[in-house]
């Protein structure tokens, strides 16, 4: 582990960006395969599917949109006799090529769930920092309103917050933002308290640094670990959120092919007819929530030693790192209160 | 008796901020219900000047914010949910019949769950790094990336196959026609329970594997204890805390689980109900039924603050 100039770790982001960052991003990857075999599967599933939503107009064997009259319910395999083409995994109600849109279905999952929790996990770090930093009123507050918030179903409050303001891919990234913030605000603001006691805090303090030099050059590096954590974890939770959206017929609108909205047009009334409506989205949906979870279970493992052992693998998906915190912080308030 | 006082009242505070924040996501997110409403999702449907006015009176949003909140929680607190805005009526009259099926899901297949995951997990941390862990293991994980909506169909899928079952039409309540009852609802209970059921287990495994390292465990064993004794007495026992612990955010999980299961399924709850007042813009009752849900998850997290101090006495009496 590198050391900054008072000592503090220097975690993977900030190591990434020395003179040498090429060379220690390729060795950090080769320790990660090596220590964790499983993660490395997670990671290679990422790298198919962001390479799939990366070339799918090239690959993809057809238009995903385009209707096939003639075709509706064509089973796999089957051929369309003008011009020769194969549909790989079969068609759906209107003809249209499930491969293809499964290909393009994979860019929207992917867009949804880097966009939202980059923009929700980041926003939710940085009010957690700077609500541990400067603690009193300002962290009971936000501590109580990541509690109300959390108080609500994730599915419900999404499929609330996309209702009002509206079916569309923004929304849907909206409403996910709004679920994932107060997580992560809780997640890393136990971390940063955590750094907030350090010596280098101090060091940095008795330099003369002002508060937020403090937290943005002195405790946001060191807090990177949990928010790394909880980052990748929550990928796999925002795939799911999204497509059960779409399942439900309120999250991406029916004209942009995606696993959910997929499931839902086709797959219930279709049961019967065409199983593998409902077959292949649910795979791809799954493999790909499989992967996120095995990745991010590896990270943890390696970046956060307090789990290390059998205890990882252990709170998962759907808010993993707030069930965790909130298991300590019980424990915590049991040993207090005795 | 501090610490469920303190607990209890800590209680209202919270579910008046939750009354808050639904209030304030139904305003302030960008989009005037009344206008929503009358130019429909595409935006292309015309309307008149008054008509727009008149909406917004009787959406009451014409009056400033902290008025209408405040007409809003006068009414909750003499009972009175609003009126829904599409079916014309008393919400709390929708709402009623609707409540029973969803809590019924929630509540067994929490338990369920707990049925399968306790003797899973259990099995899992006694014969620790066994080929019977590993399977566990191996399914637990697994189970974890199924989402809800996939199991569902799974289930539907081979029911109708196999079984030529279907889900059948028109609700029966448990009270009055339990055997009916069970029969629609057995199936979607037990898609909810496979959701839940892994994460309950890797609790149980991890918290039991905990507990097998303690002074006591090694004490039960060397005064002679049989085997079975020392894990359902002994560890489990102990063991039950943090599953207890974890079961409040279980029933939340569920919760939200629920509505896809209803969708799923047919059933008549509070999800499908949901469900059609967002395709009928009904805002007043989805702010009404999201209220309801965050209220159930609450009461739940009370209930499991209050059961964790009957289960451990340190708490009770500190």
């Amino acid at each position: 582990m590198l050391r900054g100039r008072n000592g503090e770790a220097l975690p993977l982001l900030v190591a990434c960006m020395s003179v040498r960052w090429v060379h220690t991003l390729f060795a950090t990857i080769a320790t990660f395969a090596q220590k964790k075999p499983l993660g490395l599967v997670g990671g290679m599933i990422l790298l198919v599917m962001v390479s799939l939503a990366m070339m799918g107009p090239s690959i993809a064997p057809s238009d995903p949109c385009e209707v096939h009259v003639l075709y509706k319910y064509a089973s796999p395999g089957s051929i369309i006799e003008e011009t020769g083409q194969r549909f790989w995994l079969g068609a759906d109600q209107l003809g249209r090529d499930t491969l293809s849109r499964l290909i393009y279905g994979a860019r929207v999952s992917l867009y949804v769930s880097l966009f939202s929790v980059g923009i929700g996990v980041t926003l939710g770090a940085l009010i957690g920092v700077v609500s541990a930093y400067f603690g009193g009123l300002l962290d009971l507050l936000v501590q109580r309103i990541v509690d109300t918030v959390m108080a609500f179903p994730a599915i419900i409050l999404a499929l609330a917050i996309v209702a009002i303001a509206g079916a569309s891919l923004r929304n849907v990234i909206l409403a996910l933002i709004i679920l994932l913030m107060p997580a992560a605000a809780r997640v890393v603001r136990s971390q940063a308290l955590a750094v907030k006691e350090m010596d280098y805090v101090l060091a940095g303090r008795a330099a003369g640094a002002g508060s937020w030099r403090i937290i943005f050059h002195h405790m946001v590096p060191n807090c990177a670990a949990p928010y790394i954590v909880f980052a990748t974890a929550n990928l796999g939770y925002a795939v799911v959120v999204e497509a059960a959206l779409s399942f439900l017929g309120v999250g991406t609108p029916p004209d942009v092919p995606s696993w959910g909205g997929m499931l839902s047009i086709t797959g219930q009334k279709y049961v019967e007819v065409s199983p593998w409506l409902v077959v292949f989205p649910s795979i791809a949906v799954s493999i790909a929530v499989f992967g996120f979870n095995l990745l991010g279970d590896a990270l943890r493992d390696v970046l956060d030693p307090k789990l290390k052992g059998e205890q990882s693998l252990f709170f998962k998906m759907e808010k993993p790192g707030h069930a965790r915190e909130e298991w300590e912080d019980r424990h915590d308030e049991t040993t207090r209160e005795c | 008796m501090r610490y469920l006082a303190k607990r209890i009242l800590l209680y209202i505070p919270v579910i008046l901020l939750a009354t808050v924040l639904v209030f304030l996501l139904m305003r302030v997110i960008p989009g005037d219900p009344a206008l929503l409403i009358l130019a429909g999702a595409s935006g292309e449907g015309s309307f008149k000047k008054e008509d727009l006015a008149n909406l917004r009176r009787e959406l009451g949003t014409d009056k400033p914010i902290y008025i209408q909140y405040g007409t809003w929680i006068w009414g909750l607190l003499h009972g009175d949910l609003g009126t829904s805005l599409f079916y014309r009526t008393q919400i709390k009259k929708e709402l009623g019949p609707r409540l029973p099926p969803t809590l019924e899901l929630a509540f067994l297949g929490v338990i369920s769950s707990f049925i399968l995951a306790v003797p899973l997990g259990t099995l899992s941390a006694v014969k620790r790094d066994t080929t019977i862990d590993y399977v566990a293991r191996l399914f637990t994980f697994t189970g974890i990336s199924i989402p809800i909506f996939v199991t569902g169909l799974v289930v539907v899928y081979l029911l109708v196959r196999l079984f030529n079952w279907f889900p059948p039409l028109g609700y029966a309540f448990l009270w009055e026609d339990p055997l009916t009852n069970l029969q629609q609802m057995i199936f979607p209970i037990l898609a909810l329970a496979f959701f839940e059921l892994n994460f309950t287990a890797r609790v149980t495994r991890s918290a039991m594997l905990e507990v097998l390292r303690e002074d006591y465990i090694t004490t039960a064993r060397s005064k002679g204890l049989g085997e079975r004794t020392v894990i359902l007495v002994h560890a489990l026992k102990n063991a039950f805390l943090p599953i207890v612990t974890v079961s409040g955010w279980s029933l939340a999980r569920l919760l939200g689980g629920t509505i896809i299961i209803e969708k799923i399924f047919l059933v008549p709850g509070m999800g499908t109900l949901l469900l059609d007042a967002i395709t009928a813009r009904d805002y007043t009752l989805i702010q009404a039924i999201v209220l309801v849900y965050a209220v159930a998850v609450l009461t739940a997290n009370l209930c499991v603050d209050l059961l964790y101090a009957w289960l451990d006495p340190r708490i009770r009496y500190a």
